[in-house]
């Protein structure tokens, strides 16, 4: 049976128009909507997109609000994720495992890498939940859906805002000099949200009919972590493993990161392939959402 | 100029006992990969009688500034053609064309969030509905001043009374001000005065020249806000005209569907009426203030008539016929005979005749009744048939407010304030 789908056409929208309706000015201009049955793949509309884009910054304000709301420690949670992970990991790894980490102190080698993992995994697993989380909306009200799982990935921007103030902490702990390199780091955090959006909009879009995906995204951060060169350098993976390094999409980000804070030797090939590997898991999901999108309303 | 919804040959299906259309399990949807290369064994065809339809065929269009009512009953499809048109659900086949912003208010309060203070759920609530940041902050006392919660903004919502939630809720959603709005049922919750707030709100929305949309149970709410109706029954438009009749079509298509309700009840026959009565009543017709059969529920407060055909073999001295109008549970609630009719000569009467019976305004509220027949005389029961026949009473807005009585009893009542020219006569009541 053919998959339903509704196509907006939109003539001049936007806020000047709403702002026009509003005042009831008889002259204004119509905007034209129509709804119709299509099926497989859709375009993305970025006019719609814009126009709807306050919806997108209010769940990512809401999903701040009460992240931490009846906590005790509040906001603190934002930086105390990974600090304990760094922790755990300094005295296992660091002390016990003896990973070579260079001059870096492994304690900040592993807080680079373990501050774009922390957002990672994070985002995958909340906006793998968005939409079932967000049953009341999707089935009372149309917004584009995309917004619900990019709202909780946008919320973790502040968490990992936070972990990065602590970063700079530490590495004026460690008395160690800032590089050039960290002028990069605006375009890896880019590259770190769109490589969870990347597995996160699949994994929600999927969980809506095979929930199925709640059982599978715990074991697939597990793995995500030690198959990305997060507590131990790339240089000490054996060789075969770099065909699956340069494949995750992860790998680019933390090494990006943690070339960005420490200004460490790069490694460019592996952090080239794994970015392009984002890039094209990003491009595709959205559009695999916006496919399934069409019987989220009547799944959900 | 152009309708402001257009709607054509819209069509939804649906298929039973399975969640939307294709695989429902993962693992179904892998056996499907696995099996695809050798294709699908015969049983495994979606079959025929699997699906159904909740919309077919649907086509009306809306005018600017026009109120239409939709009306139907559980499962017509109602909702369904709601979701299609705020895009919740997409249509299987056909076409909707919206001109104009629309808003949709399925129920009130979507997005609502109990953590979250009413103050910040205005906000979310409003933005989620359509409306921008400036747009709130412009309209905010206002929706915080309709919603009467005063010193709760600041509060989580979680800790609201059910009424002020449904205030805060529904304060943000009137102040929405699409070109189009549809709205669910959202009249259902709340108090009697804050369903009359609403009521109000939404006529106030209406002669803006806003086009609204407005799906409910609620009949009297239907005749009171809208001048257009249009009925579904199970996935079909079935009548598109004035409210009045729409309401009176759907109400008939109920009778219809109902087993066995008729406007000729026959009185006649073994096991009416106890053995030592003597045969007497013969026929019932329950019949409209006009006179014309009675096919579908009556709406409260409307005049109806009864014709009760008798058949006396032997002279019988002042006859009283009556009807007696029985909760379900049995309780008697108002009876009407020729004995309580001062202009009724009375008399001695033979052979065939028929009793017509005028009830001006029954004052019975929504619901199921059953009718007793007698013929007495002078206080001796001659012939009674208990339960002769069910009436079902509907609401309707018999007041004109747009409110629903509450008890068993309908009854008017007028209200003024109290001048100082009532003073001696209160006055005397206290002394």
């Amino acid at each position: 049976m053919p998959m339903a789908n509704c196509e907006g056409e939109k003539k001049s929208m936007g806020t000047s128009n709403a702002e026009m309706c509003l005042e009831g000015s008889p002259e204004k201009a119509r905007e034209e909507h129509v709804i119709r049955a299509r099926s497989g793949w859709q375009p993305v509309h970025f006019r719609e997109l814009w126009y709807y884009r306050g919806v997108l910054y209010i769940m990512a304000w809401r999903d701040i609000k009460l992240r931490y709301r009846q906590t005790v420690l509040g906001g603190a949670w934002a930086v105390l994720q990974p600090l304990l992970a760094m922790l755990i990991f300094t005295v296992f790894f660091g002390r016990v495992g003896r990973f070579q980490s260079g001059d870096t102190p492994y304690a900040i080698f592993a807080y680079a890498g373990l501050l774009p993992w922390t957002f990672f995994s994070n985002a995958v697993t909340l906006s793998s939940n968005s939409l079932l989380g967000n049953q009341a909306l999707v089935s009372k009200v149309y917004f584009p859906r995309l917004f619900i799982p990019l709202g909780a990935i946008g919320a973790l921007l502040l968490d990992l805002l936070v972990g990065l103030g602590l970063a700079f902490v530490l590495l004026f702990y460690y008395h160690r000099p800032l590089y050039l390199t960290l002028l990069l780091l605006p375009f890896f955090m880019v590259a770190a949200v769109g490589a969870s959006a990347g597995v996160g909009l699949v994994l929600a879009a999927l969980n809506v009919r095979y929930r199925d995906v709640k059982y599978v995204v715990p074991f697939l951060v597990q793995m995500g972590m030690f198959v990305t060169p997060i507590i131990y350098p790339v240089n000490v993976a054996p060789a075969w493993t770099r065909p699956i390094l340069a494949l995750n999409p992860m790998t680019g980000v933390v090494l990006g990161f943690r070339y960005a804070l420490l200004g460490e030797g790069m490694d460019w090939a592996l952090t080239a392939g794994s970015l392009a590997v984002a890039l094209v898991l990003f491009v595709g999901s959205v559009f695999l959402f916006r496919r399934m999108e069409v019987e989220f309303g009547d799944v959900i | 100029m152009k309708p402001v919804i257009e709607v054509e040959g819209l069509s939804k299906r649906y298929y039973r006992g399975r969640a939307g259309n294709s695989n429902s399990t993962l693992r179904e949807a892998l056996m499907n990969v696995f099996t695809a290369g050798r294709g699908r064994p015969e049983g495994q065809a979606p079959s025929q009688s699997s699906e159904f339809w909740a919309l077919r065929e649907i086509g009306f269009s809306v005018r600017e500034g026009e109120v239409v009512g939709v009306i139907g009953s559980n499962g017509a499809g109602k909702s369904t053609l709601l979701k299609v048109l705020s895009r919740i659900t997409e249509p299987t086949a056909g076409t909707v064309t919206l001109r104009g912003r629309m808003a949709s208010l399925l129920e009130v309060g979507t997005g609502f969030h109990p953590e979250l203070t009413g103050r910040e759920n205005i906000f979310l609530n409003g933005t989620i509905l359509g409306m921008s940041r400036q747009e709130i902050a412009r309209k905010f006392d206002e929706i915080v001043a309709f919603a009467e919660i005063g010193d709760f903004l600041d509060t989580p919502v979680k800790h609201y009374s059910s009424g002020m939630y449904v205030r805060l809720a529904f304060a943000v959603s009137a102040n929405l001000a699409p070109d189009i709005l549809v709205v669910d049922e959202v009249l259902a919750v709340g108090d009697v005065s804050f369903q009359k707030k609403c009521l109000g709100k939404m006529s106030e929305v209406s002669s803006q020249g806003r086009t609204v949309l407005f799906v409910s149970h609620n009949m009297a709410a239907v005749e009171n806000l809208c001048q257009r109706g249009i009925v579904l029954r199970q996935g079909r438009l079935v009548f598109d005209g004035a409210a009045k009749d729409a309401i009176q079509s759907y109400l008939s298509g109920i009778s219809a569907g109902a087993s066995g309700v008729t406007h000729r009840i026959n009185l006649q026959g073994p096991g009416q009426r106890q053995r030592h009565y003597t045969e007497i009543l013969r026929e019932m017709q329950l019949l409209d203030g006009s006179g014309t059969p009675l096919t579908a529920p009556l709406s409260m407060g409307q005049p109806m008539q009864l014709a009760i055909d008798a058949h006396f073999a032997r002279p019988v001295r002042d006859v009283e016929i009556g009807v007696g109008f029985d909760s379900i549970f049995g309780q008697r609630l108002v009876t009407y005979t020729t004995a309580l009719d001062a202009n009724w000569p009375g008399g001695n009467f033979t052979g065939a005749h028929r009793f017509l019976c005028r009830i001006p305004e029954l004052p019975l509220t929504a619901g199921e009744y059953r009718l007793k027949v007698f013929a007495r005389t002078s206080g001796v029961v001659l012939d009674a048939v208990e339960n002769a026949c069910q009436l079902q009473v509907v609401e309707s807005d018999m007041f004109g407010t747009g409110n629903q009585p509450y008890g068993a009893f309908a009854g008017r009542s007028s209200w003024r304030l109290a001048v100082p020219e009532d003073a001696d006569h209160l006055e005397l009541l206290n002394g």
